[in-house]
């Protein structure tokens, strides 16, 4: 009833190339955002910006450069935690050595040094599929697990391996309450999901799905193999890099190689998996489902009175569990789940 | 078609109660003192973690039994962390604002600490590593918040060189030996290294760096170097399994035990249960205190609280090292919340702030420790704005097949090779950080 196209014509190829060509889409959206910007802000206390809202965003971002690999691309990857090490231990030695380097520029030069070793790591891709090239991938974390724990260059001679950040700032800015922090995340957040949206529907987007969906077809008319998988896993460690510096500057402050560990990759993968492979949207639904969901069942469990030990089993079952009916039920994820709620609201309340 | 419309609702459902449940209480002006516990019972670490977490809170509840800090009783929260940074992060966010605001954090993690020293002064909440956490944080002068009472790794590694030093009969008996530090391939198990580097400069003997990936079951090649190497000694800087696995590996390997050291976290019952006669002869730093069945403060535990069934966790392990660690870290906790009150007002309950001054001024004397039950297990310990440690002697203790028992004296880290070490340190952090040191000034405060 609320939720109809009828009436909505579009008169041009503009119109009709919308990210969201249902006006009520459209509202939504800007609705969203302007309550992300300004009310969220200005309502939402200290332990939802530091605890849920800003691990949400960052690690939003790290499955959306994931799902551009594994979801478009067609190319799994169990490096996503290698590529955000590099992100934040790049980022934090252009910080620390580059006297006055801005916040900015640091955080996307990790992005292109992640870039670099992604495309590194991606090479293999070319002459080997599927599960052999997340294991190729899998050699990606191992070696940056021991490149940033050995190599003392890299943690900027560190005793203890733990490096640390100064006081952020941007433009004179400084960026220091949750709430800041929470800002900054969300405009990257923002501009790379616009970004990587438009990317997905551009010619590029479409070489990389025609690769994903039978790579010698997609070879045959045309597309070259070697620059639509190279570009795929370029952008792809772009924008995992970018979210690892800042799970390291913003959200952390402080980090070892620990927190980018193999289980930080899986953590991405069920992420993506979860959330929709293929799809922009259902990154922010992994994350979320993946954030979110065992806070919620831990707060709960201590809540009912549980003792500390039995709440953290129970999440660990609960979360097991409903991660298995998720994918028994809706195997493409929450993405596809959300779609299919849009398709009956659209009959809604009269189907037949 | 019906499985998918169920989907539907779990998952509004799901995320209508994660948005409630995620929405913290409101926040209550508490007449009570509020002590957070970041523990962890589940994950690898979990048999350390238990008996810590269970000596810690019960310490809480006898403090209550007491009548409580000139009056104020105490409260605890735990938060799960299973050793995770990132959880331990967020745990910290939960339970800072409850209650009234939390007094102090001890995370007993190193990785934890290091990601709350960036929070804590913002926060201004204290942060206690009694034991762990950054050597450098001893210098209160560069760093307000951080506590590392009781000593920090860098004296660790001291004491034990002291020890296998004195045996030898002299630091110059040392030159030409080589030493193997098995440890932690983390913040942890990499503290110790310079000043282990230091000491070898210093008398020659020769190191050998083994470190070990989380969570420490995989330690064939170590161990595989020590068996072609042959280390004269080696120190052992582990936690969890690493421990317990160590051990079985020296034995497969034939490394006699009695030339182990372990650092005072590797020096506990969980970590030679399982392997029992043979970690025989094993030795393992006391952190001050070893296992203190007899303990005056350990009878009064088992009297007030596990007699009338409300102790934490088994009884029997009342008294063993994990837990008398946790027991005495509560115990400093709660003291310097008492020195705070001697000046902000008796009977009032302190916040964050205020504490980190009863921190930074302890004055536990052995009158004081005695009367709190805690006679032969603590040395005094006073804390000033240069020295946030307070103390620095540990012990030796040797497992026999069944228990631990000391086979030391006392020792003291010599402190004239750490204090340039940590000057070095801090100024290095300070100038990262951009920190000024606190004027005299400050430090009355």
């Amino acid at each position: 009833m609320l939720y109809r196209e009828n009436g909505q014509f579009k008169t041009s190829y503009r119109a009709d190339q919308q990210i969201f060509p249902i006006l009520q889409d459209r509202v939504a959206i800007g609705l969203l955002l302007v309550f992300a910007f300004a009310v969220v802000p200005l309502v939402a206390p200290e332990y939802l910006f530091r605890a849920i809202l800003i691990p949400f965003l960052i690690l939003s971002l790290a499955a959306l450069g994931l799902n551009i690999l594994v979801g478009y691309c067609g190319q799994i990857s169990l490096g996503t935690g290698a590529f955000m090490a590099i992100g934040a231990y790049a980022a934090y030695n252009f910080q620390v050595r580059v006297e006055g380097m801005p916040l900015i520029a640091s955080l996307l030069l990790g992005g292109v040094c992640a870039t670099i070793v992604g495309v590194l790591f991606g090479i293999p891709s070319l002459r080997i599929k599927g599960l052999y090239l997340a294991v190729a991938t899998l050699a990606a974390q191992f070696f940056t697990d021991w490149a940033f724990l050995r190599i003392k260059w890299f943690t900027n001679d560190s005793a203890s391996g733990s490096v640390s950040v100064a006081s952020l700032q941007v433009l004179g800015f400084p960026i220091v309450t949750p709430a800041q922090k929470y800002l900054f995340c969300l405009a990257f957040v923002v501009v790379f999901a616009l970004l990587a949206k438009n990317l997905v529907r551009s010619h590029i987007g479409r070489e990389w799905m025609a690769i994903r969906d039978m790579d010698v077809a997609a070879s045959v008319i045309g597309i070259r193999p070697v620059y639509a998988k190279l570009s795929a896993f370029a952008v792809s460690s772009f924008i995992v890099g970018v979210a690892g510096a800042l799970w390291g500057f913003v959200h952390l402050g402080s980090w070892e190689p620990a927190a980018f560990s193999i289980d930080r990759s899986f953590q991405l993968l069920f992420m993506v998996i979860i959330g929709g492979l293929g799809s922009i949207m259902g990154s922010f639904f992994g994350a979320a489902f993946i954030v979110m969901l065992p806070i919620g069942l831990d707060i709960l469990g201590v809540r009912v009175g549980f003792d500390t030990a039995f709440a953290a089993h129970l999440t660990f079952m609960i979360f097991g569990v409903l991660i298995v009916f998720f994918l028994i039920v809706e195997p493409h994820g929450l993405a596809r789940l959300w779609s299919t709620a849009k398709e009956k609201l659209r009959l809604w309340p009269f189907p037949h | 078609m019906k499985l998918k419309s169920l989907a539907l609702a779990v998952t509004l459902a799901s995320a209508g109660a994660s948005a409630i449940l995620t929405a913290p209480p409101a926040f209550a002006q508490a007449k009570e003192q509020f002590f957070p516990a970041l523990v962890y019972r589940t994950g690898p670490y979990a048999p350390n973690g238990v008996p810590y977490a269970n000596g810690y809170v019960d310490y809480l509840k006898l403090v209550n039994a007491r009548g409580g800090i000139n009056g104020v009783k105490v409260t605890w929260e735990e938060c799960e962390t299973g050793y995770a940074t990132d959880k331990g992060v967020e745990c910290y966010e939960r339970l800072k604002g409850k209650n009234g605001g939390a007094t102090v954090f001890q995370p007993l993690s190193t990785g934890i600490t290091f990601a709350l020293t960036e929070k804590a002064p913002i926060d201004k909440i204290p942060l206690i590593t009694a034991g762990y956490g950054r050597s450098e944080s001893t210098d209160g002068n560069v760093f307000k918040w951080n506590f590392p009472l009781t000593g920090t790794y860098w004296d660790a590694a001291d004491v034990i060189l002291q020890h296998i030093a004195k045996k030898e009969g002299g630091w110059d008996k040392l030159k030409g030996k080589k030493i193997a530090h098995v440890y932690h391939d983390s913040p942890y198990g990499k503290e110790p290294i310079p000043l282990l580097q230091e000491r070898a400069k210093l008398h020659g003997f020769e190191l050998m760096m083994l470190p070990v990936a989380h969570p420490g079951v995989e330690q064939k090649a170590a161990w595989l170097q020590i068996r072609q190497q042959r280390p004269d000694f080696v120190t052992l800087w582990g936690w969890g399994v690493m421990n317990g696995t160590a051990l079985k590996e020296a034995q497969a390997t034939g490394y006699p035990r009695d030339k182990m050291y372990g650092v005072w976290w590797a020096g506990a019952e969980p970590d030679v249960k399982d392997v029992g006669d043979g970690a025989k002869g094993y030795n393992a730093l006391a952190l001050q205190h070893g296992a203190e069945p007899n303990a005056a403060v350990v009878k009064e535990v088992l009297d007030k609280l596990h007699a009338k069934g409300q102790g934490t966790g088994p009884k029997e392990e009342v008294g063993q090292v994990l837990y008398m660690r946790g027991l005495t870290q509560a115990m400093l906790a709660v003291e310097g919340v008492r020195r705070a009150q001697e000046r902000y007002g008796k009977g009032k309950v302190m916040t964050g702030e205020q504490a980190r001054w009863g921190y930074e001024n302890l004055a536990l004397d052995q009158p004081k420790l005695d009367a709190l039950g805690f006679k032969g297990v603590m040395r005094p310990i006073s804390t000033s704005c240069a020295d946030h440690r307070g103390a620095v002697w540990a012990r030796m203790h040797t497992w026999d097949g069944a228990k631990w028992n000391f086979s030391s004296d006392w020792y003291e880290a010599d402190q004239s090779i750490i204090k340039p070490m940590i000057k070095a340190a801090a100024e290095k952090y300070a100038a990262e950080k951009k920190i000024t040191r606190r004027t005299p000034e400050d430090c009355q405060t």
